[in-house]
């Protein structure tokens, strides 16, 4: 997918994690994380996967995680990229149909 | 050299500081020692007047001088101003090289990191730290060792003379003017002085300082005229808003609720449960509602509660007024209506912290504990806790009776959620270790309780008990499963802290925390 | 037949699908199911994020064992048919649709159901509907509605938006929903199916939340709507058969077990007249002190 714009989804609440997405070269990828220590590496893994499964390959991303479950990381990143790539509620609602079990897993 | 919870202690650190290894939590019974003393001015002209105008001349007055070790107690807790009060004429004199050797020391001493910074400081004894002064540690601004001490263990360390106090400053809610001190009648009262009596006994100078000067004599006093050898008044001592909070309401969070009912017929299901039982609890939100929910089935049965120890707090002395306790003996208040119950209530006893907690005298309070209720940051496989450093590796928190009572507790029990957000408390091994699993009896989460192997006793006392029992082992394997195994924070290999065992061996060590990196 | 169409629901607990906090293990709490809201906890620009959040908990999140209804949005809205796809793919428990007026909202559902599970690969039946009733019309038609569908298993009073409909509001009394409550139940019951109360708000008056369910376990109804765990234990508890309605209950089952062996109709257990007609009720009783945990006989 192509990141044209820049979107967030995600709170600072905890055990949520607020990522933003924006155009860039290649991936640019920061994080901070309250459990940085013990999940730093997992944190990445599971942004980086879910990147590539939706085909991200140029993009600055940037994580702010406050101690979110990887099903969470997962849908804060989806919900950060659909939204920089066209696909607002709008767009979704007017019958553009996500990809449940395709690039969302 | 590993000990005997499986921690590798740095030759360097036994070299530098002349001290063993853990062997056990009963290793040093039957041993003997001799007592340190203090060196003691005899006050022989009744002419002598104690009063001093300001900490500065008190200071002179006690020789300040580099490289010395002064005390501090933390009965004023988050409100404490003295501290800061004494160690600001301190860096203004440009004393350097200070060890501070308090009872605890919490975000309210934030404003002590710079001179930790330009080694005024360059030791710290404490129960604990948190907020800056534990980043300072954590980050190796700190010249010397941090030296975390238990409660009782810090008494011990006074006493066996492994610390030596040059000045103990006092913060007394009421003095005479002869060095009289109570914790109650004043601006901040704070309950008791459980925690100075030591310093009082065994500093070469010790210094009242007070905001509220009383008529002599100050009686029935916590600490007496014969160990004091000045008095200061100053404007505040304190904020009586942080010293002791208004009683807190009991929690509505069904999660610690439903860990205070599981605390509770875990209890109730002991052979310990019976009239006259002994009891400690801590103030958390699991522990006050378990505290009450056990009320109500000794109201039930008939049954009283012998003696309640500790860190006082609303709930216990409720069950006092209503006759459910027989004594309260305590150490510490936390709320107001600790602070009232023991000014009036004559079966709530003031006690030392020698009394409360030191292993190497002829027996302490927590020796005769039944059942002491204990939070935890993290407890692991082993039973092992960790109350000090938190999970990215930064010191934190403070050991406080947490190694005392379990070890004199016949069952402890440790309350803690299964997760702190993503932070898993059940773990293969804890960050760092203060209380050794040989101490600790059971462990309650909201996913189930795990009772330690080693007590087949309580195993067999629960076999027809409906509880969720289920192995330490498995419950870490439910937290793994839903957040993942955790990473072991990675540290660098200078030690900045030494987790002392109450018996004065080295329990673990705290190496400093360097930034993350992801590869 | 899906065994979920009549599976325990004695409480219902609702949970913002876009909170990770609430949604991570509600299932401490034990209620008997929960309802993951896409519709009015989730702010109208949040309502595409609430959907990630809600696929990947259905997916990866263990609720061992506690049913997962959600919420969608109401047909009225431009959302509704996208909730139904992430439902279906994510292969939730149970749909709820909201602001239910009629039959045709029923099939208009279970159309789109249909068609996300033939794209998902998901058998069709397996994934339930219930209906939230929240206006006169609603209220009206639950007949109807109750038997548009065999995938429905009941419908749920929602008393904030029917007591507006209503040009009434909650009192606190009870009296606004009558008749809402008492048409529901019969509606549902005619038609073979559960139902359920509305929520009450007030989580300080623990004491009115009690006499509220006891009152609508009396009017027949199967469980209550929750919006705090805090509710669950006195919901449980009023739900959960008395000892002495178990053993009743058991010496029910077995004698007119061994009765109809040998051909006797009528016959009296401790005192009270009892023919066939007492054996579901008795049964019902059994089955609810089993799925409470309570039972520990050999039926």
């Amino acid at each position: 997918m192509e990141v044209k714009g820049t979107a967030m989804a995600g709170t600072l609440e905890s055990s949520d994690a607020q990522v933003t997405v924006e155009p860039g070269t290649g991936i640019e990828l920061s994080i901070e994380s309250s459990v940085i220590n013990q999940y730093g590496k997992k944190i990445r893994a599971t942004v980086l996967e879910t990147l590539e499964r939706l085909e991200v390959k140029d993009a600055k991303v940037t994580v702010v995680d406050k101690g979110a479950l990887d099903c969470t990381l997962k849908a804060r990143v989806e919900g950060a990229v659909f939204r920089a790539s066209g696909y607002s509620e709008d767009v979704i609602c007017a019958g553009k149909k996500l990809p449940w079990g395709g690039a969302i897993q | 050299m590993i000990n005997a919870v499986g921690r590798d202690i740095p030759e360097k650190v036994l070299q530098d500081t002349g001290m063993q290894v853990f062997q056990g939590a009963y290793a040093r019974h039957n041993q003997t020692y001799k007592k340190a003393a203090p060196t003691v001015r005899g006050i022989v002209d009744p002419k002598e007047s104690k009063m001093v105008d300001s900490i500065a001349e008190v200071l002179k007055k006690c020789g300040i001088k580099d490289g010395m070790t002064i005390s501090f107690h933390h009965h004023f807790r988050e409100g404490d101003y003295v501290v800061n009060m004494v160690m600001e004429e301190i860096h203004k004199m440009g004393i350097k090289d200070i060890t501070i050797c308090a009872s605890s020391l919490g975000k309210a001493h934030n404003p002590i990191v710079p001179m930790i910074e330009d080694g005024t400081i360059v030791g710290i004894q404490s129960s604990g730290v948190r907020g800056k002064i534990g980043e300072a540690i954590s980050t190796g601004k700190l010249k010397g060792y941090a030296i975390m001490r238990s409660h009782g263990g810090r008494v011990r360390a006074i006493e066996e003379g492994d610390v030596h106090i040059d000045i103990a400053f006092i913060g007394a809610p009421t003095c005479d003017c002869y060095g009289n001190m109570r914790a109650v009648g004043g601006k901040s009262d704070c309950g008791v002085l459980s925690y100075a009596v030591a310093d009082a006994m065994y500093a070469d100078k010790v210094v009242a300082i007070t905001d509220t000067l009383v008529p002599y004599p100050n009686l029935p006093a916590s600490i007496s005229q014969v160990y004091v050898d000045y008095v200061v008044k100053v404007d505040e001592i304190g904020n009586p808003a942080k010293i002791a909070t208004g009683a807190a309401k009991p929690t509505t969070d069904v999660r610690k609720i439903m860990m205070a009912e599981y605390c509770t017929q875990f209890v109730i299901n002991t052979p310990y449960f019976k009239d006259g039982f002994t009891y400690q609890t801590g103030v958390g939100g699991a522990s006050i509602a378990s505290t009450i929910s056990l009320g109500k089935i000794m109201k039930e049965r008939g049954i009283k509660m012998g003696l309640g120890l500790g860190g006082i707090a609303g709930p216990m002395c409720k069950l006092l007024e209503e006759g459910l306790i027989e004594k309260l003996v305590d150490t510490q208040d936390f709320d107001l209506t600790a602070i009232e119950s023991v000014a009036k209530n004559p079966n709530h006893y003031e006690i030392t912290a020698s009394e409360y907690a030191n292993p190497m005298n002829k027996g302490a309070y927590v020796n005769q504990l039944d059942f002491v209720i204990l939070a935890s940051l993290e407890v692991d496989v082993n039973f092992n806790c960790n109350v000090v450093v938190d999970s990215n590796g930064m010191i934190t928190g403070a050991q406080g009776g947490h190694p005392d009572t379990a070890a004199g507790a016949k069952c402890t029990i440790v309350i803690a959620p299964l997760l702190q957000g993503r932070t898993p408390a059940i773990c293969t091994n804890v960050t760092t270790v203060t209380t050794p699993g040989e101490t600790v009896d059971v462990v309650i989460t909201d996913y189930g309780i795990a009772i330690n192997p080693r007590r087949q006793d309580l195993i067999e006392a629960m076999k027809d008990v409906k509880l969720p029992f289920k192995t330490i082992e498995e419950l870490r394997d439910i937290a793994y499963s839903i957040v993942g195994e955790p990473d072991p924070v990675e540290f660098g290999d200078r030690v900045v802290g030494i987790i002392e065992g109450r018996d004065g061996t080295i329990m673990d060590v705290v190496r400093e925390i360097k930034p993350y990196e992801f590869d | 037949m899906n065994p979920n169409l009549t599976r325990l629901r004695r409480s219902m607990m609702f949970l913002n699908a876009q909170k990770p906090s609430l949604i991570k293990d509600p299932y401490i709490y034990k209620p008997d199911s929960i309802m993951l809201d896409l519709e009015d906890a989730v702010a109208e620009n949040q309502k595409d994020a609430a959907r990630y959040s809600l696929y990947h908990a259905l997916k990866e999140i263990d609720y061992r064992g506690v049913e997962r209804v959600v919420r969608i949005n109401g047909l009225e809205t431009p959302h509704w048919k996208e909730d139904i796809r992430v439902c279906v793919a994510g292969r939730c428990d149970s749909i709820r649709i909201s602001k239910t007026e009629s039959a045709a909202d029923v099939l208009a559902v279970e159309a789109e159901m249909k068609k996300a599970e033939e794209e998902f690969g998901v058998e069709h039946g397996s994934i339930l509907i219930m209906a939230a009733l929240e206006s006169c019309k609603g209220v009206m038609n639950a007949y109807e509605i109750c038997t548009a569908s065999p995938l429905l298993f009941g419908c749920a009073l929602s008393g904030g938006d029917y007591t507006k409909d209503l040009q009434t509001k909650i009192t606190g009394t009870g009296v606004e929903l009558m008749g809402a409550r008492q048409s529901m139940i019969i509606a549902a019951r005619a038609a073979g199916k559960q139902c359920f109360d509305t929520v009450f708000t007030n989580l300080d008056d623990m004491e009115g939340f009690r006499k509220e369910v006891e009152m609508i376990k009396m009017m027949g109804f199967d469980g209550k709507s929750i919006v705090n765990p805090r509710q669950i234990a006195v919901t449980h508890e009023v739900f959960t058969p008395t000892e002495k309605e178990i053993i009743f209950a058991e010496k029910v089952v077995k004698e007119v077990d061994d009765k109809k062996a040998k051909g006797i109709g009528v016959f009296t257990v401790d005192g009270k007249m009892i023919d066939i007609a007492f054996y579901p009720g008795a049964k019902r009783t059994i089955e609810m002190a089993k799925a409470a945990g309570v039972y520990e006989g050999d039926l």
